[in-house]
């Protein structure tokens, strides 16, 4: 695979990574465009940057860990495995057909480097801890990347993992949350709002990191900064736009889970560019 | 036949599990232990004082340390998870099932104070439906073992079994069946007598009492078949279909609610194979109460007499 920290490329990369998840989609004629596409510059710059791993061997002991907890976003991560040489490119526009690698939520029993199937919300940052705590006993440099939405933090359990890493300080794991401010009913600040976000992780004993979730460089610098956080959990939250890239898609509650029409395939890979 | 097991009180079968943990621990520095602040009531605080960097006190959050456990497994522990078993698999079912069972990941799950014998702390605590859902979740082994023996040989076993595994404890102290000699081998059932007529085939701390069963029937002249069938799922087939042909008449005992625990299992095999007169005898659409264990068990019909009646009942309807 190509690993580059610079931001042209990064940004192609991006590019990229946008029109697999409006062909796959498109392809597929369902699943859920918005909150792949706001997600899109936090996993480009995790799989082509920041994380240590290698698709050529996806069970090296030593690789930093990638969970999707938000597993509805699956296209964002089929479209990086694909392009950073761990599942083939060609299939992409298999999604969701039975058979296919890549199914509806990511499910590990048809891609095994995927350390998690996710899907159901709330669940992947307690496990992305004991990936962590494992890591720790083996005295391992392995760090552990949770992606979660903000729709699904309303989950109960995240608030279980939340207390957990804070108060153990654990400090090889960082959540990524991708704050986008809609849920499939709408904006999550008019079905449960979750402000003071920023307090809210802080009283739990996390590093709170605000990064514009679009802006690679300064992702770049947010996850060096994690990094160095000693001590404590760290936690990005990526302030992004749902449906990124695509205008007719941004900000728009209808794109969390349909699939654009043929029409507005081409409309939005014409955008995208 | 039944008679020869003297059915010495032994220790309890979470006290085994401890137990076993350390020895697991000692043997092995891959094994890991979770528990969420129920340690001193699940043994593992025996393991946690040994191993204290290998335990995980995750608090009163069970979802969180399924998945905590989940994440272990996943990265080559041998990780064990425990609390009583109406927690770990109520309150971390759906963990169980997306984290360990749907992912493929082989965490060992184990539930104590099962039943209705926990006594005292009444039914919020007890569980009646944990053979259920345990066995609910696709390609899990669920393990439930009639006393310490048992217990010890088969968590041991588990630790090295591939794939996940559900193991249901006990809190009360419970007759001792097994020799130390005694093998186990997970999914395979052990026939404890010999018998003709009719067997009783159960599970945990019922299968002492149904030895004791088939003493007061083997006096009634009813030459009886005990088995113990500490692996509920990969159920024994073999040892149910010959039971079901040789005696004709099986009654099912179980500490569980009796329309979808070890019963339904026996029967799926007994139709598939070779049908027979069933009776099942269990915890009927009804959680139980408060007060001291062996008043529970009696008042909810799980002791050795009551177990005898619905055995005579089988049998009245097998000679038709």
């Amino acid at each position: 695979m190509t690993r580059t920290s610079d931001l042209s490329e990064l940004q192609s990369i991006a590019r990229t990574v946008r029109r697999d998840i409006i062909e796959m989609i498109g392809a597929a004629k369902s699943g859920h465009p918005g909150g792949s596409l706001s997600a899109v510059e936090i996993l480009v710059t995790l799989y082509f940057d920041v994380m240590k791993h290698d698709p050529a061997n996806p069970a090296w002991p030593l690789r930093d860990r990638f969970i999707l907890s938000k597993g509805h976003a699956a296209p964002v991560l089929y479209s990086v495995m694909a392009e950073t040489g761990y599942t083939p490119k060609d299939q992409l526009n298999t999604l969701r057909r039975i058979g296919s690698i890549y199914q509806g939520h990511p499910d590990r029993r048809f891609i095994p480097a995927l350390e998690a199937s996710t899907g159901s919300l709330g669940v992947g940052l307690s496990l992305g801890l004991g990936m962590a705590e494992a890591a720790k006993l083996d005295k391992s440099p392995s760090r552990t990347y949770v992606v979660l939405g903000d729709g699904e933090i309303q989950e109960g359990q995240i608030w279980e993992a939340a207390m957990y890493a804070g108060f153990h300080k654990i400090d090889n794991i960082v959540a990524i949350l991708d704050n986008n401010r809609i849920q499939l009913d709408g904006w999550v600040k008019d079905i449960m709002g979750l402000d003071p976000l920023p307090e809210k992780w802080a009283s739990f004993g996390w590093h709170v990191i605000e990064v514009d979730g679009h802006d690679i460089v300064a992702l770049q610098a947010a996850f060096a900064e994690a990094e160095a956080t000693k001590g404590k959990p760290s936690i990005l939250i990526a302030h992004t736009v749902k449906g990124k890239g695509v205008s007719f898609m941004e900000n728009n509650p209808k794109y969390h889970g349909v699939a654009p029409t043929k029409e507005e395939v081409e409309l939005a890979l014409k955008e995208i560019g | 036949m039944a008679a020869k097991y003297e059915l010495k009180l032994g220790a309890a079968t979470r006290e085994a599990f401890g137990k076993a943990l350390v020895e697991l621990g000692k043997a092995d520095e891959n094994v890991v232990v979770c528990d969420a602040d129920l340690s001193k009531s699940t043994f593992t605080h025996l393991f946690g004082k040994e191993f204290p960097n290998r335990f995980f006190s995750c608090g009163i959050a069970e979802a969180n340390m399924v998945s905590i456990g989940a994440g272990l497994a996943s990265s080559g522990k041998i990780a064990f998870v425990a609390s009583f078993s109406a927690f770990v698999l109520n309150k971390g079912f759906e963990q169980l099932r997306v984290n360990v069972a749907y992912s493929g990941i082989p965490l060992k799950v184990v539930g104590t104070h099962s039943g209705i014998s926990i006594g005292e702390d009444g039914p919020s605590q007890m569980s009646v439906e944990d053979i259920s859902l345990a066995c609910s979740l696709a390609g899990f082994t669920v393990i439930s073992p009639a006393d310490e023996v048992a217990m010890f040989s088969l968590v041991k076993q588990a630790a090295y079994h591939p794939g996940a595994v559900f193991i249901r404890a006990g809190r009360v102290k419970v007759p001792v069946i097994y020799g130390p000699d005694q093998k186990f081998e997970i999914g395979k059932g052990i026939q404890l007598t010999e018998g003709t007529d009719l067997t009783l085939i159960s599970t945990g701390l019922m299968v002492a009492e149904c030895l004791k069963a088939a003493e007061k029937l083997e006096a009634e002249g009813v030459s009886t078949r005990v088995i113990d069938l500490h692996t509920i799922k990969p159920i024994d087939r073999d040892i149910i279909a010959k039971a079901a042909a040789e005696t004709g008449c099986i009654v099912v005992a179980e500490e569980h609610l009796v329309d979808s625990g070890l019963g339904v299992r026996v029967a799926q095999v007994v139709t598939e194979t070779n049908p027979c007169v069933m009776e099942f005898h269990g915890v009927n659409n009804t959680y139980a109460e408060s007060g001291l264990p062996e008043e529970v068990l009696e008042k909810y019909k799980m002791t050795a007499a009551d177990v005898a009646v619905t055995a005579r009942k089988a049998l009245a309807r097998k000679k038709g």
